[in-house]
């Protein structure tokens, strides 16, 4: 007996919206990275799993892309990291408003 | 039954790691539990016949990124001040609702509609992945992430430099 490819469609779900509240509730600003970077691998276990469910490889495809993506959003995401820091002297993402009104 | 008991523990090992990731206060902490929750991903990545992800996962997520985080993190040395609470008091709340209203939502659809019976024998080896990506189908968007790469590279020393 092995485990429905289902289960991991809801351990995706899961994961996901783990990421999302976070992504509200934390207020470090690497904090609410590592959240986006959660939720990005929530969609790479959706695609691995349902690539499993229709015995297509395209979902894998997909996933190295989307890791692509992540690899160039961490060391941006990360730069800018550290710009503003070095402009506030905080992380903290209430301290970053100079654009809101 | 093995591949169950792998599936259902690692499931469980992500899912309180990634509660540890949002729950933790120390960032450091959070960038820790999201390295258990990478490479159970990668684990169930393997039971789910993708060997090449699962490898890939625990290169490039567990290996790179989260260094890099890290690396960040003990560069900037954030004060391991606790958060304060203000006006997110209600926000948490909220966003704790929502999520479970997501959870709830997508859960019944995925009930409803998701019985796919996996076809047998599928195995995803490095071999079979690489030849689709090197086909012509997506050998310009593979060429294409190099630029992409090679760009966010630029972009990141060009931003993290103090005076260029």
């Amino acid at each position: 007996m092995t485990f429905p490819v289902q289960h991991a469609i809801y351990l995706s779900l899961g994961l996901f919206t783990l990421g999302v509240v976070g992504v509200f509730l934390r207020r470090n600003i690497i904090t609410v990275f590592m959240c986006i970077e959660l939720m990005l691998n929530a969609v790479n276990l959706a695609f691995v799993a349902f690539s499993r469910a229709q015995g297509a490889l395209d979902g894998q495809i997909l996933v190295f892309f989307v890791m692509t993506v992540a690899a160039a959003e961490a060391a941006v995401g990360l730069a800018i990291v550290i710009a503003l820091h070095r402009s506030k002297d905080t992380l903290d993402v209430d301290a970053f408003n100079t654009l809101k009104w | 039954m093995l591949e169950a008991i792998l599936f259902y523990s690692f499931a469980g090992l992500a899912l309180a790691s990634a509660v540890g990731v949002v729950a933790q206060r120390n960032p450091i902490l959070s960038a820790l539990s999201l390295i258990v929750t990478l490479c159970s991903l990668s684990a169930i990545f393997g039971l789910l016949g993708s060997p090449f992800i699962a490898a890939l996962q625990v290169i490039v997520y567990a290996g790179a990124i989260m260094v890099l985080f890290l690396f960040v993190l003990m560069l900037l040395n954030v004060p391991r001040r606790e958060e304060g609470d203000g006006p997110r008091g209600v926000l948490k709340g909220v966003a704790i609702l929502l999520g479970l209203l997501f959870v709830v939502q997508v859960g019944a659809v995925i009930a409803a509609h998701g019985h796919a019976a996996a076809p047998a024998g599928y195995e995803a080896t490095t071999q079979s992945v690489a030849q689709l990506l090197f086909s012509s189908r997506f050998l310009y968007v593979f060429e294409a992430t190099s630029v992409l790469i090679l760009s966010a590279l630029v972009g990141a020393v060009a931003l993290a430099k103090k005076d260029l």
